[in-house]
């Protein structure tokens, strides 16, 4: 056993309500710039639709991700090492700047400087890959709100064998929304997929990374990702992806999409695993038990053998305070109420999903059935989105699983209300999903009331390493010139321990100093009215 | 032998050779972010299915040739018995399709570059010279090789160029052999130093990191945050 610590995330989509804020302030903070204009590190899609870009979830036609070969092991779908080095000069599994989009801009001036008129002067579309006029026809999130669903939506990969239940009708419509970014996979296989060996995963917290001065452009990366969340940079040559705001997260604070987030959906700890046995567990013969493969990976935080082992394989002792108390361990390992994206791809991925509640079917109401609250259970087949649906994005199709997690969310529901509404503590209705009531009051909390610091537990990164880190260049993501990282362009802040580290700026300076981890007890903040030289 | 033949076969070459080492070395320690193939399968693909392959294998086969018909003296293949009539077959057939499918791939590239407007937008000066200087050189050695080798007079290039070459890293060059080479073959010679002094300040640079180390290598890579920053 060799523990590792990984920094995941947890998405409630029960919350999620579609309102882009977490893309918009991602591509603010790391995307907006020559090159990567199509570029989302964080991107929301409505589910049922292609997504983004169109049908990446069709890995069959990307071949992204991991397959077991006839002898059951585990290789890259699009073909291992020779393959690779052979269709190096072209690789037959990119996808195209079109099955993103192309990106646009409007020429704004000629609404600035129009003279008075008749007509209101209108802004026309360039693109800002040619710069010439051009008439959009898709973008990033074409389909939102299931607009153009009736011809987009059939073409969703996640709807095949399911269309016949799949009613796209007014009245039977379903949707829901999925926010994404890079999974930060156990067994990422864009770092597999690599050439150069420019990709890597940290060994501290887990957060997968594209070392930009050993990026050649081979490309294998971004068709390697099964969920196509590496992207290429055609102005610079390089690839580059969501970096889980590493930035931020070394400082104890959440990503940027997650701090921002309206809805509160986004939940941010540590979760302990044993790196030893990963290809083990991505190796399992059936994509169904792959969760289960998963979840026994992660390893108990308040297990004395584990801590002892951690602290053996230099795990520091606050991280691992952290991770008992990390709400990713709690939803998708206590409660397993949240799952992984598309398991069946074999890439042990970081960012799990608490499945969305949806209303019951109007159809079913008419016929008879009476949508009571109380009847929770029978009312989880009867919901709008569809449980095979849900089975092929979360659980590789396995319907049990997507039925167990909706049945201990509704059953916290019915509980809490009947708790709060009759006063009756109906114990039953925790047992029946094998829970104690205490347990769904602890989710009750944590889904619902879900406050700032039970939604994120980050520990900050060790100080003393910081500090060596910080003396050093080029260590900073994206921190090329006119990169959004650009520490190295910023003037060097003087010698507080918080304030060389990464961000080169005391956190302080962007965020209102509430928003610093406030449980970190062993954060000490540097005394910033101190006089400390010059910057520079 | 006039001057002129002294600056095209000696000069010429060394201080090619210098801009070369001196620009390679100093690219990598001041520009590492800037060594790319800086692709653009990403804007089109179709094209570029044909082009690169067809040019890049075409120009594998070529080097490959050019490795056994120049690097190797004459003594040392018909030491393992490759006889003269054996080389010349040898050069000519698989040379000549070498040639012509490298040709063939840097016309689609050039085409597909100057077509697609997206990708215009991303070249720059020194990739239209990288063009231009490739073309002479593709154009002139596939000429050579299928007029004047397979279906020509036939030059013996190995007793001239061959030597003429070798000498120069032996510090030794013998400029009077190439003085007397016929035209196209001369072009072919001088062309390709303009080409290597601007090397490594050009996209070629991404020739040195084929990546031969990922045969065989653990798939997923670990790196701690300590030993980057020790870098």
């Amino acid at each position: 056993m060799k523990v590792r610590a990984q920094v995941g995330m947890v998405m409630n989509l029960d919350k999620c309500i579609g309102c882009h804020t977490c893309s918009v302030t991602c591509k603010q903070v790391w995307t907006n710039r020559p090159g990567t204009e199509y570029v989302w590190f964080n991107n929301v899609e409505t589910k049922p639709g292609l997504g983004y870009p169109r049908r990446w979830e069709d890995n069959e036609h990307w071949r992204g991700g991991w397959e077991l070969d006839r002898k059951g092991r585990l290789r890259l779908r699009a073909g291992g090492q020779v393959r690779k080095l052979i269709s190096i000069f072209w690789n037959p599994d990119l996808p195209t700047i079109d099955d993103y989009y192309e990106p646009w801009t409007y020429d704004y001036e000629t609404l600035t400087e129009a003279p008075l008129s008749e007509r209101d002067p209108v802004a026309r579309p360039h693109s800002q890959l040619t710069g010439k006029e051009m008439s959009v026809s898709w973008g990033p999130n074409w389909d939102d709100d299931l607009a153009g669903a009736p011809q987009t939506a059939p073409q969703d990969p996640l709807l095949r064998g399911i269309e016949e239940h799949v009613k796209l009708a007014y009245e039977q419509a379903f949707m829901f929304y999925l926010p994404r970014i890079c999974e930060h996979c156990l067994n990422p296989s864009c770092v597999a997929s690599c050439p150069s060996g420019a990709m890597y995963k940290r060994e501290e917290d887990g957060i997968v990374l594209v070392d930009q001065e050993k990026c050649r452009a081979w490309r294998f990366c971004i068709s390697g990702c099964p969920y196509k969340k590496v992207y290429f940079n055609h102005h610079t040559g390089k690839a580059e992806k969501c970096t889980l705001c590493y930035p931020r997260i070394e400082a104890g604070l959440p990503t940027i999409c997650s701090e921002t987030c309206v809805g509160r959906i986004r939940y941010l700890g540590l979760v302990l695993y044993d790196v030893d046995r990963v290809h083990e567990a991505a190796s399992v013969r059936d994509p169904k038990d792959l969760l289960q493969a998963q979840l026994s990976l992660f390893l108990d935080p308040a297990d004395e053998a584990v801590q002892r082992q951690a602290r053996r394989d230099g795990i520091p002792d606050d991280w691992l305070e952290f991770a008992r108390r990390s709400p990713v361990h709690t939803l998708a390992v206590r409660f397993q109420v949240a799952l992984p994206l598309h398991p069946e791809y074999r890439t042990l991925p970081m960012v799990w999903y608490v499945p969305p509640l949806s209303p019951v079917v109007n159809a079913l109401e008419t016929d008879g059935y009476e949508a009571d609250p109380d009847q929770v259970f029978p009312a989880i087949e009867a919901m709008r989105i569809p449980i095979a649906y849900l089975a092929n994005l979360l659980a590789a199709g396995d319907e049990g699983v997507v039925r167990r997690v909706l049945a201990r969310l509704a059953a916290m529901r019915a509980f809490m209300r009947k708790q709060q509404v009759l006063g009756v503590r109906e114990e039953e209705l925790a047992a029946r999903v094998g829970m104690q009531p205490a347990d769904l009051e602890d989710m009750y909390r944590l889904l619902a009331i879900a406050k700032y610091e039970d939604r994120y537990v980050i520990p900050q990164a060790h100080t003393e390493v910081a500090q060596r880190l910080a003396e050093l260049p080029g260590t900073c993501g994206l921190d090329f010139a006119g990169g959004p990282g650009n520490c190295g362009a910023l003037p060097r802040p003087a010698q507080g321990l918080n304030e060389n580290f990464m961000l080169k700026r005391h956190p302080a300076d962007r965020f209102p100093s509430r928003r610093l981890p406030v449980l970190n007890p062993n954060s000490t903040r540097p005394d910033r009215s101190a006089p400390q030289g010059s910057a520079g | 032998m006039t001057i002129w033949d002294t600056f095209l076969w000696v000069v010429l070459p060394y201080a090619a050779l210098v801009l070369f080492l001196g620009g390679h070395v100093w690219r990598y320690r001041r520009d590492k972010f800037g060594w790319t193939s800086r692709s653009t399968q990403i804007l089109e693909s179709r094209w570029l299915a044909w082009g690169s392959n067809l040019f890049h294998y075409g120009a594998l086969g070529a080097i490959a040739g050019h490795v056994i018909g120049i690097l190797i003296p004459n003594w040392l293949t018909s030491a393992i018995g490759i006889s003269e009539f054996a080389y010349h077959f040898i050069s000519a057939i698989p040379g000549s399709i070498a040639g012509l499918v490298c040709t063939a791939g840097l016309i689609i590239l050039i085409a597909r570059r100057s077509a697609f407007s997206r990708i215009r937008r991303l070249t720059t000066a020194i990739d239209i010279a990288v063009y231009v200087l490739l073309a002479a050189l593709v154009g002139l050695g596939t000429y050579a090789t299928v007029f004047v080798n397979a279906f020509g007079a036939g030059y013996d290039y190995r007793s001239t160029v061959a030597i003429w070459f070798r000498g120069l890293f032996w510090l030794h060059p013998q400029p009077q052999l190439m003085a007397t080479a016929p035209l196209v073959y001369q072009l072919h010679t001088a062309i390709p130093w303009a080409l290597y002094a601007l090397w490594p300040f050009s996209r070629l640079v991404h020739v040195w990191s084929l990546p031969l180390q990922y045969l065989g290598r653990p798939y997923v890579l670990y790196r701690s945050r300590l030993a980057v920053a020790r870098r």
